[in-house]
């Protein structure tokens, strides 16, 4: 017997640490990566209360389809980004995009 | 009991290639991490009488996302760049970021649903399905991809999207001179 | 002829003049002849409208007149006073009686004359002169466009007041020929002389343009006292209206006839300038560094009798004034200034050098026997004697112009430019030279000095002697007895002066080759000679009394006498039965006495100028027999009394001090300018404070709150790093602590955890 809660706290870590890896990563593409983790948590999130609180629907898990079509996408953007950033200023690291800075 | 075992492994391994994806130095074994860690995620979605979305998972997040972040990788490395720093200059206080913000949620949660196994307050535990519902979820999901009153809207917007996002990678990562690779 | 048609006429007469005087000025300016031709066209128009009307006056029967003299008058109605619309307005306009007329008649048929002159003056058709403003030396006139505009205005101006029916539009004339006058006489702006010291003095012709207008300024201050007066008492400024018995009555019931006298008196020095009686005269003499065509219309046609007719209309009012309710000084000043002034110009004009200033104090001299004439009440004789002096004097400058003219020829042709060709020591033997200005001159002269019964001057004078005698010997009045000497030595020294000048011009040798080379002028000059010398005999025969013995019954009416007095033959006569006035209209009774006075003193006067001068002529450089008997007498008639210069010290310097001094540079350029500076000053010095205190307490308070704020916001640019995940973490942080603050707000502490 899994409590919810147990489902809703694994989905918070996987956010918490992929949080870090946003903040922390130097690489892109890293962050990237750490954003994808952040999604896949969120994810879980929803399934989870989908089959806890409203198992009959299909609003649940048609949002989860949703957010991992939307993840996908985002993905393949994002990366093409860190390409075309990469192939200018030849570094991917994130603290050298600073053209804001000031 | 034995779910519960399941899951902690399950978690284990989910979180545990997690953290490899944020602290690894080495960006490729960082990407087959996060592999590992979307097929725990796909674990949990089996747990869950979600096999659908699990298939979609392991299809859509390992089989394309992760091949997508790996051809990043190889198109974005230098030649020395095993040896690079993996983390900036606000390791620490992102460490503290994080968990204030995973103190903060794990409250919360534990505010409205119990974490103890066997309590009677509701929505502790699984509502109780028939197979039928389970096995005839997916095909309820279909319907309601194109029902009018449903979600044929977001599904036509999300294929619009995909097709924006196509056009738009391409575009975005198109070689401007001869001499870029 | 209707009285529409002839009060048409009436108001046309000045027309002609004035129109000249516009188009001259706005169009022809450029053209010579064109000038003149409009002018003659002017004056023209004006002499036979003028006659016309004149005429008709005459023609109307003498009875009728003395009962209606008014024959023309009409007004418009001109400055509103009061109410728009209910007060009265004050009226401008004509009015004829017989005395406009007979003024009419003088003045159109000499100011033509001297308009036909001037053409011949100013030598049009001769070779082209260079120098402008430089009287004639055989040069052309350059100016002549402006002479005859100025010209015509001047005969407009006199015509206008000649036909006035009140004292407004008698002064509006007035003042024109003021104005006139002044440009007239600076005809010739830019004459300058380098005088030696033998030479005649003169002034240059501006300044003698400005003594004029000022001189007569003067008067004419106290002249609009008298019109303002005038109005204040009467209610209405016509001469029918407030001269007429009724009129007269209540005024001097209301204001009492005093107070007319006065007002009489402020009207009379209106006269004293204009006509140059004592103390104004000294403006005459040098008015004739003007041109001599200028000079005739001035001091014979226009002007001087302008002054003269002045008192002779408003006789009414004068003779209430001295009548018996009134004062006798008023008589005692009128006359009493003539008189003075006729035998005081008559002593000045013995001693004169210039040909015309000899004519202008003998101006001076008439004036005053025609004023002299009003004071003892003779009014048919003052006016008798302006219109006969009018065509004589005319005729005298016209011909000494004509002298002149004569003597520039000479100069010319020895190109002399330094003798004053109108210095009458410089003439001599100029009969035989200038036959046809000789004769007209003489008959002129013999008119002036009252050559017996064959001249007008002759009659006029007699007239005045005839009146002031029978003052003395029926009224007993002192101040005819005084008048009557007074005026039979001055007709003395007339007579005598007059023979000086023709022996002196004419007579004997040349006594300068300018003399030697003059001619007789062209025809334009030479005509209207003769044409006035022919009025300057016949015009006396108008005015021969019935009662003279053996020519009197011959003409059996003084048609003048009859004429002018029947204007106010009326008024006077029911003026003196209501006790206000002494004199009348009367025929006077012969009297051997005037008669035998005024032979005397002409013949005398011209016998004993002959026999100074003329029976021995001068030589060259032979000095005027009289310097030497006189003396020191001499020498102050020369100077004419020193009048010129008692004024100078008395009044001009003292003006000139003030003007210069006091007020221009104490008060004008000291306080006010002085004040202008200092406010200046200190707006100036305000300014730069204000400047200093804009620089440093706002514009530095302002600058010292932008550098706060650059301080302030340099310590916070280093929050903006541009890298993304600094902002996520720091967002998250602070979201954090901001959801924990809830938390322990909404929910408590860890009590309710698990």
């Amino acid at each position: 017997m899994i409590p919810l809660s147990w489902y809703l706290l694994v989905a918070a870590a996987l956010f918490c640490i992929g949080l870090y890896g946003v903040f922390a990563r130097r690489n892109a593409v890293a962050i990237l990566m750490a954003i994808e983790l952040m999604l896949n948590a969120v994810n879980i999130n929803l399934v989870a209360f989908w089959r806890y609180v409203t198992p009959e629907e299909s609003t649940g898990m048609a949002w989860a389809v949703f957010v991992l079509t939307v993840a996908a996408a985002e993905a393949a953007v994002g990366l093409a980004l860190v390409i075309s950033v990469y192939r200018n200023r030849d570094s991917v690291v994130a603290d050298d995009l600073d053209l804001m800075k000031n | 009991m034995f779910e519960q075992i399941l899951f902690v492994l399950l978690t284990i391994i989910t979180l545990g290639s997690a953290i490899v994806v944020v602290t690894h130095r080495n960006l490729f074994h960082a990407a087959l991490a996060l592999m590992v860690s979307f097929a725990g995620v796909a674990g949990f979605y089996i747990t869950l009488d979600a096999g659908f979305l699990a298939a979609a998972q392991l299809l859509v997040y390992i089989g394309a996302i992760s091949i997508l972040i790996i051809f990043a990788i190889m198109m974005t490395r230098r030649l020395m760049q095993a040896t690079e720093q993996p983390f900036n200059s606000q390791r620490g206080l992102s460490i503290v970021g994080a968990l204030a913000s995973l103190v903060i949620m794990a409250l919360v949660i534990a505010q409205y649903w119990p974490i103890a196994p066997n309590s009677e307050v509701p929505m502790a535990s699984k509502t109780i399905l028939e197979d039928a519902i389970l096995q005839g979820s997916v095909a309820e999901l279909g319907r309601s991809f194109v029902n009018v009153d449903a979600f044929v809207v977001p599904f036509e917007l999300a294929s619009v999207l995909l097709l924006a996002a196509l056009v738009g990678a391409i575009l975005v990562a198109w070689p401007k001179t001869e001499d870029q690779t | 002829m209707t009285e529409q048609t002839l009060t048409t006429l009436t108001w046309l007469i000045p027309a002609g003049p004035l129109l000249a005087f516009f188009l001259i000025v706005l169009f022809t300016n450029r053209s010579r002849t064109l000038s003149w031709v409009l002018a003659w066209a002017g004056v023209f128009m004006a002499l036979v409208l003028a006659w016309t009307v004149a005429i008709n006056t005459i023609a109307t029967d003498v009875h009728h007149l003395e009962e209606h003299p008014t024959v023309v008058h009409d007004a418009i109605e001109w400055l509103p006073v009061g109410d728009y619309f209910e007060g009265t307005w004050v009226e401008i306009g004509i009015a004829v009686d017989p005395l406009t007329s007979i003024m009419l008649i003088m003045v159109t048929f000499t100011i033509t004359m001297i308009f036909i002159y001037s053409v011949g003056y100013h030598n049009w058709g001769a070779p082209l002169g260079k120098i402008l403003g430089v009287p004639n030396h055989l040069q052309e006139e350059p100016l002549l466009s402006r002479f005859f505009a100025f010209m015509s205005l001047f005969a407009g101006g006199m015509l206008l007041l000649v036909i006035a029916g009140d004292l407004l539009l008698l002064f509006i004339g007035w003042e024109i020929m003021g104005f006139c006058s002044y440009s007239l006489i600076g005809f010739w702006y830019a004459r300058d002389y380098h005088l030696k010291p033998d030479d005649i003095p003169h002034i240059p012709p501006r300044k003698a343009g400005i003594k004029a207008f000022l001189t007569t300024r003067i008067a004419d201050v106290v002249m609009l006292l008298g019109i303002v007066f005038f109005y204040s008492v009467f209610g209405t400024l016509n001469f029918a209206d407030a001269l007429s018995a009724e009129s007269l009555a209540h005024a001097a019931m209301t204001v009492g006839a005093v107070a007319l006298g006065v007002m009489s008196l402020l009207l009379f020095a209106g006269t004293v300038g204009k006509s140059a009686q004592w103390p104004l005269h000294v403006w005459l003499p040098d008015a004739m560094e003007g041109p001599t065509p200028v000079s005739a219309v001035i001091h014979a046609a226009a002007m001087v009798s302008a002054g003269v007719y002045l008192i002779i209309r408003i006789f009414p009012l004068i003779a209430v004034g001295m009548g018996p309710q009134g004062s006798p000084m008023v008589g005692v000043i009128i006359a009493g200034i003539g008189a003075f002034t006729a035998l005081m110009a008559a002593t000045i004009a013995v001693a004169q050098n210039d040909v015309k200033g000899v004519l202008a104090y003998s101006t001076i001299s008439q004036l005053g026997f025609m004023v002299a004439a009003i004071g003892t009440g003779a009014y048919v004789a003052a006016a008798f004697h302006l219109i006969t002096h009018g065509f004589f004097k005319a005729l005298l400058f016209l011909a000494s112009g004509s002298v002149i003219h004569g003597m520039e020829h000479g100069a010319h042709e020895v190109h002399d430019h330094h003798t004053d060709p109108q210095d009458m020591r410089f003439m001599g033997g100029l009969r035989k030279k200038m036959p046809a200005t000789f004769w007209t001159f003489l008959i002129g002269g013999l008119a002036l000095s009252g050559f017996p019964f064959i001249t007008a001057g002759f009659w006029s004078k007699d007239e005045i002697f005839a009146d002031a005698w029978h003052q003395w010997s029926r009224e007993g009045d002192i101040l005819a007895l005084t008048v009557f000497v007074m005026l039979a030595v001055a007709a003395f020294l007339t007579a005598f002066y007059t023979m000086r000048q023709i022996s002196l011009t004419f007579l004997g040798k040349p006594r300068s080759p300018l003399a030697e080379h003059a001619h007789e002028s062209n025809g334009f000059m030479t005509i209207p000679l003769v044409l006035l010398s022919v009025f300057a005999i016949a015009v006396g025969w108008s005015g021969i009394p019935e009662t003279f013995p053996i020519l009197g019954p011959l003409v059996n009416n003084n048609f003048f006498h009859h004429f002018a007095g029947s204007t106010i033959y009326e008024t006077l006569f029911e003026l003196s039965e209501l006790n206000l006035v002494d004199s009348a209209i009367i025929t006077l009774p012969f009297d051997v006495a005037p008669l035998g006075t005024s032979l005397l003193v002409a013949l005398g006067g011209l016998f004993i100028g002959w026999w100074i001068y003329g029976r021995k002529p001068l030589k060259e450089g032979q000095i005027d027999p009289l310097v030497r008997p006189l003396g020191p007498l001499y020498t102050f008639l020369n100077n004419k009394w020193y009048w010129d210069e008692l004024y100078q010290f008395l009044f001009i310097r003292p003006t000139v001090y003030l003007s210069e001094r006091v007020v221009y540079e104490i008060i004008d350029k000291g306080i006010i300018d002085g004040t202008l500076h200092l406010i200046g000053r200190s707006v100036y010095r305000l300014g730069y404070y204000v400047k200093r205190f804009e620089e440093r307490v706002i514009s530095g308070g302002v600058d010292w709150l932008k550098d706060q704020f650059l301080a302030i916001a340099k310590e916070f640019r280093y929050l903006q790093t541009g890298r993304v995940q600094e902002y996520a973490l720091i967002s998250t942080l602070i979201a954090t602590a901001l959801i924990a603050v809830i938390l322990l707000i909404n929910y408590g502490w860890l009590a309710r955890l698990f």
